[in-house]
C-alpha cells in the first residue's frame, strides 16, 4: 500500500533524512526506532506532506504522492498523529474529533465507534483541549486521527510523557485498528515495546537507515540504534 | 443639557461600528492580520454602489446586491493571490502591503472619481425618523442597520459556534500548521474568511456612505473606529466587539452634544482610557500576537 | 558557532573578534567622504537642487529612524507623524516664541519629542501585532487634533516659522541645507552606535528571532521602549527640520499618514532591517519624486505598487540583492570572528 524509495527531506539547506527505503502492506505495522535526533519525526512528516520531499518518491495506493500537499495526502487516508499531539487547544474534544470529518472519509470509524474504544476520551467530550491531562490528550489525539479514517496511520512517539498504565491502553487499541486493514507506521524510542507490537523494525541513524527488517536479534538492534560496531 | 438622546443616537452610531468592527476582527482572529486597508474596501464599496445606482437606476440596498458579492469575490481572490503570501509569524509584511494597497485605492479614487463628499440616497427613508417615548427621535435607517449588525454578528457567532467551518476557523487560529492533518486547505480556510470579511465590509461601507458621507480618504477614520471597537471589546469577541463599538458611538455622540467639533476626538480619548485602565477590553480575555 | 563558544576562544586568546571589515571601513569612510562633499554642494550646483536635497535629508532620518523601530525592533508604526507634528511646533515655539538658538531649538525638540514617547509606549505597547500600528497611528490623530485646538500656536491654520527670516533666501537655504546635513550625520551615527550596543545587540536578535525574542521577556521590552524613543526623537528632529526648511508648520501637513507612507516605501525598496537599505531607499524615492511627483495620485500609486512588490518578491530589498543576504556591510555592526596567527 505504502512504497517509500530513497526518499530524501530536508531543512532549508540541511539534509535530515537520506535515501530511506520502507515499505507497508494493508493492515501491516511497522515500528520506526532510532535515538533523539535520528528523523524520525521527520521521516514521518514528509510521509504525510507537512515536509517537502526533496527526492525519492512516496508511492501510495499506487499514485505517486509526495508532490501532493499534506491535506490532499490526508484525504486519500494518510492520517499522521503529530509528536506533541497537537491538540486544538481552545476546541472542545468532541470538536478536535469532528475536525477530522473534513477528510471527508467514509468507513468504519465514525464517532461513536471511535467513543467506543477509547471511553476515556468519551468522558472528556466536551472538556476543551487544552485542559486535559497529557494521557488524555494523546488518546485525543488518537482518536481524531482515527475519525478520518486512515488507510495508513502514521504514530509519532504517543507514548512520551505517559505513565505505563494509559501507554497500555494506547497499545491495546492498535490492534483493533489494524483489523480495520489499515496500515500503521509507528515511531517509537522504546525498542522493546517496539518489538511488542511489531515483528518488523526499521531502525534510523542520523537520517539514514542503520537496520532494518523482522525478527531481528536486540543485540543487533541496540547496535544500530546506537550507532556502535557490529560483533562479527 | 438632554442626554439621553445622545445616548441612544451613540447606541444606534455602534450598530454601525461594529459591522465594521466584525470584518476586521474576523481577518485578525483567523490569521493575525491587521488590514490596513479595511475603511478603504468600505470607501470603495461604497462608490462601487453609486456606481451601479447610476447606472441601473436601482437603489443602494437593490445595488448591494451585486456590491457585497463583488466585494466577496475580491477579498477572496486579494486573499489567494497577494494576502496569503505576507503571512508568517511576524506582522510586518501584512501591514505593509495592507498600507499599500491602502494608499493605491485611496489614491484610484481620487483619480477616477473626485476629492468631494458624495452620499448614497434612499430616498426619504435615511432621513425619516419614529418618536419614542420620552420624545426621543430615532432615524429609521440607524435603527434598522442596528439591527441588522445585531442580526449579522448573531449569524456570524452562530457560524463559529456550530458549523463545521467555524470550528475549523478556531482550528486554525488554534494552531495553523495542524489543520492540513486534519484534510483541510488553510488558505481556504483564510480565503473565505477574508470573503466574507469583505462582504460585511461592502454592507458596513454602504450603511456609513448613506448615514454619513464620504470622499476617497475616508477609509482611514473608520478602519481607526472599527479598530477601536475591537479593542475596547476586547479580542476574540463579537459581543465585546459590539459593546466597544456602542461605547465608542456613544462616547463620540455624548462627546459631541458638549463640543460639537469635538466628536472623533471624545470617541479617541475614550479609547486611550480603556487602553490605559482595561487593556484586555470588556472582555478582559488575553490574546496571543 | 554558537555566541559563548566563540566568547570562550576570544578569553583564551586563541581568536579575536573584529567589528571592522574592509567593506565597513571603506564603507564607512566613504559616508563621510560623501558628507563632506555634501557640505560644500550650496557652492557649486543652484539653489534649487539645495532645497530639494533638504527634503532628502528628511527623509533619511525619517527612513533610518523607522527602520530601527520596525526593521530591527519589529515594531510597525504608522504614526510617526505624531513626533513630526510635534517636532515641528515645538521647533516653532522654542526658537520664535522663547528666542532660542536654532541648534538648541532642534536638539530640544527631539528631546520634546523623546520625552513624549516615553508614556506613549506603555499605552501602544498594550497592542499586540499588527494592532499596535493602527494604536500609534490614533495616537497622531489625537496628537493633530488637540494640537488644533490652540489658537496660540496657529490652530488649525498652522503657524510660520520665522526665526531665520532675517537671513537672505540664500543664506537661508544655505543654512537650512547644512543643518539638515548635519542632523542627518548624527542621526546616522547614532543609529549606528545603537546597533553596535549591547541593546543593538538584543535588537538584531529581535529582528532575526520574533519568536525567540518576544518570549525572553523585560529585557526585551525595555530595549524595545528605547528604540521607540529614539525613533520618537528622530522624527521630531525630522519635523524640526520641516519648520526650518519649509518656514511654515501647518497640522495637515506635519501630522499626515502620508510621511509614513514614504518611511515605509523607503525602507522596503531599501532593505528592511539593514542600515544600508534606507539610505539607498530614499535615493530611489527621490528620485521617482522629481520625475513623477507632478502625476499626483498615480505616483502615489506607483509608490504603493512598488512597495507591494518588494514586500512580496523582494523582501530584502535592493541592499538584499546587493550584500548577498548581509554577507556585505558598509557600515561597523557585525561580528566578525577570526582565528588569531
Ligand atoms: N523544524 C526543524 N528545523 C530544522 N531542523 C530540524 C527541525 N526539526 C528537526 N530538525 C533536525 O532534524 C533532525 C531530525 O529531527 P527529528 O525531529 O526528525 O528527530 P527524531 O528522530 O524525531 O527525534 P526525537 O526522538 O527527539 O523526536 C535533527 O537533527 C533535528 O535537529
Ligand atoms: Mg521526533
Amino acid at each position: 500500500m505504502l512504497d517509500v524509495t530513497k526518499l530524501s527531506a530536508a531543512y532549508g539547506q540541511v539534509t535530515a533524512i537520506r535515501d530511506i527505503d520502507l515499505a507497508i502492506s494493508e493492515g501491516g505495522i511497522l515500528a520506526i526506532i532510532g535515538a533523539n535526533g535520528a528523523g524520525k519525526s521527520t521521516l514521518l512528516k514528509t510521509i504525510a506532506g507537512q515536509l517537502p520531499t526533496k527526492s525519492g518518491s512516496i508511492v501510495f495506493d499506487g499514485d505517486d504522492v509526495s508532490g501532493l500537499p499534506a491535506y490532499e495526502r490526508a484525504r486519500r487516508g494518510i492520517i499522521m498523529v503529530p509528536e506533541g499531539r497537537r491538540l486544538f487547544a481552545s476546541l472542545t474534544v468532541h470538536e478536535n474529533l469532528q475536525t477530522a470529518l473534513s477528510a471527508k472519509r467514509k468507513g468504519a470509524w465514525t464517532l461513536d465507534a471511535v467513543y467506543d474504544l477509547f471511553p476515556l476520551v468519551a468522558e472528556r467530550k466536551d472538556r476543551r483541549a487544552g485542559n486535559l491531562s497529557g494521557g488524555e490528550q494523546q488518546a485525543t489525539a488518537i482518536a481524531r486521527a482515527l475519525v478520518a479514517n486512515p488507510r495508513l496511520l502514521l504514530l509519532d512517539e504517543v507514548s512520551l510523557g505517559l505513565a505505563p498504565s494509559i501507554i497500555g491502553e494506547l497499545y491495546a487499541s492498535l490492534p483493533i485498528i489494524l483489523e480495520q486493514g489499515t496500515a500503521i507506521l509507528l515511531v517509537e524510542q522504546d525498542v522493546s515495546r517496539a518489538l511488542n507490537v511489531s515483528d518488523e523494525v526499521h531502525c534510523l541513524l542520523q537520517g539514514a537507515t542503520s537496520l532494518a527488517g523482522k525478527n531481528i536479534a536486540l543485540s543487533e538492534i541496540s547496535a544500530a540504534y546506537f550507532g556502535t560496531e557490529r560483533d562479527s | 443639557m438632554n442626554l439621553l438622546d445622545p445616548l441612544i443616537q451613540g447606541i444606534l452610531l455602534g450598530g454601525l461600528y461594529a459591522l465594521f468592527a466584525a470584518g476586521l476582527s474576523l481577518m485578525f482572529g483567523v490569521m493575525r492580520i491587521v488590514n490596513l486597508a479595511y475603511g478603504d474596501f468600505a470607501v470603495l464599496a461604497a462608490y462601487g454602489t453609486l456606481i451601479v445606482v447610476n447606472a441601473a437606476l436601482i437603489s443602494p440596498l437593490a445595488a448591494l446586491l451585486i456590491v457585497a458579492p463583488a466585494m466577496a469575490v475580491l477579498g477572496y481572490i486579494l486573499q489567494r493571490t497577494i494576502l496569503q503570501r505576507t503571512l508568517g509569524l511576524s506582522p510586518l509584511p501584512s501591514l505593509l502591503v495592507t498600507f499599500g494597497l491602502s494608499i493605491i485605492i485611496q489614491n484610484l479614487l481620487l483619480m477616477f472619481g473626485s476629492a468631494d463628499q458624495k452620499r448614497l440616497s434612499l430616498g426619504g427613508v435615511d432621513t425619516a425618523s419614529i418618536t419614542l417615548p420620552f420624545d426621543i427621535r430615532v432615524g429609521v435607517f440607524p435603527l434598522f442597520i442596528f439591527l441588522l449588525a445585531i442580526v449579522i454578528l448573531s449569524i456570524l457567532s452562530w457560524v463559529t459556534a456550530k458549523t463545521q467551518y467555524g470550528r475549523l476557523v478556531r482550528a486554525v487560529s488554534d494552531d495553523p500548521a495542524t489543520v492540513d492533518l486534519q484534510g483541510v486547505n488553510p488558505k481556504q480556510i483564510y480565503a473565505l474568511a477574508t470573503a466574507i470579511a469583505f462582504g460585511l465590509v461592502a454592507i458596513a461601507g454602504l450603511a456609513a456612505g448613506v448615514q454619513t458621507s464620504f470622499n476617497p480618504t475616508s477609509g482611514s477614520m473608520l478602519l481607526i473606529f472599527a479598530f477601536e471597537a475591537v479593542i475596547i471589546g476586547g479580542l476574540g469577541s463579537l459581543w465585546g466587539t459590539l459593546g466597544g463599538a456602542m461605547i465608542l458611538g456613544v462616547a463620540q455622540t455624548v462627546g459631541a452634544a458638549f463640543a460639537p467639533a469635538q466628536q472623533i476626538l471624545a470617541g479617541h480619548l475614550v479609547f486611550l482610557l480603556f487602553l490605559a485602565f482595561l487593556p484586555n477590553g470588556l472582555t478582559r480575555r488575553k490574546v496571543r500576537a | 558557532m554558537s555566541a559563548s563558544v566563540a566568547q570562550v576562544l576570544v578569553e583564551q586568546r586563541t581568536h579575536f573578534v573584529r567589528r571592522w571589515t574592509r567593506t565597513s571601513i571603506i564603507g564607512s569612510s566613504s559616508f563621510l567622504v560623501v558628507a563632506a562633499l555634501l557640505a560644500v554642494l550650496p557652492f557649486m550646483v543652484n539653489l534649487s537642487l539645495v532645497y530639494s536635497m533638504i527634503d532628502l535629508f528628511i527623509l533619511v532620518i525619517l527612513a533610518m529612524t523607522w527602520n530601527m523601530l520596525a526593521g530591527y525592533g519589529g515594531m510597525v508604526s504608522v504614526g510617526q507623524q505624531a513626533y513630526i507634528g510635534i517636532g515641528a511646533y515645538s521647533m516653532v515655539v522654542l526658537a520664535d516664541s522663547l528666542g532660542l538658538n536654532i541648534f538648541a531649538a532642534i536638539a530640544l525638540s527631539a528631546v520634546v519629542c523623546g520625552v513624549i514617547a516615553i508614556p506613549i509606549s506603555f499605552l501602544v505597547f498594550r497592542l499586540v501585532g499588527g494592532y499596535f500600528a493602527v494604536g500609534t497611528w490614533v495616537v497622531a490623530e489625537v496628537v493633530r487634533l488637540l494640537v488644533v485646538q490652540f489658537p496660540q500656536i496657529g490652530g488649525g491654520a498652522g503657524i510660520s516659522f520665522s526665526a531665520m527670516s532675517d537671513l537672505s533666501r540664500d543664506w537661508r537655504i544655505a543654512t537650512s541645507y547644512w543643518i539638515g546635513l548635519g542632523a542627518t550625520v548624527i542621526v546616522v551615527a547614532a543609529c549606528v552606535l545603537l546597533i553596535r550596543s549591547r541593546a543593538g545587540l538584543a535588537l538584531t536578535a529581535v529582528r532575526d528571532d520574533m519568536t525567540a525574542a518576544s518570549t525572553s521577556g523585560v529585557m526585551v521590552t525595555a530595549v524595545k521602549r528605547l528604540v521607540f524613543v529614539f525613533a520618537g526623537a528622530g522624527a521630531g528632529i525630522a519635523g524640526a527640520l520641516i519648520a526650518v526648511s519649509t518656514m511654515r508648520v501647518q497640522p495637515d501637513s506635519v501630522f499626515s499618514v502620508q510621511w509614513s507612507a514614504f518611511m515605509i516605501f523607503i525602507v522596503v525598496v531599501g532593505g528592511v532591517g539593514t542600515l544600508e537599505g534606507p539610505i539607498i531607499g530614499v535615493l530611489v524615492f527621490w528620485f521617482l519624486k522629481q520625475l513623477l511627483a507632478d502625476y499626483g495620485p498615480l505616483y502615489l500609486i506607483l509608490l504603493g505598487v512598488i512597495g507591494i512588490v518588494f514586500v512580496l518578491f523582494v523582501r530584502g530589498g535592493i541592499w538584499g540583492l546587493i550584500s548577498r543576504k548581509g554577507r556585505i556591510e558598509l557600515f561597523p555592526v557585525g561580528y566578525n570572528f577570526s582565528k588569531k596567527l
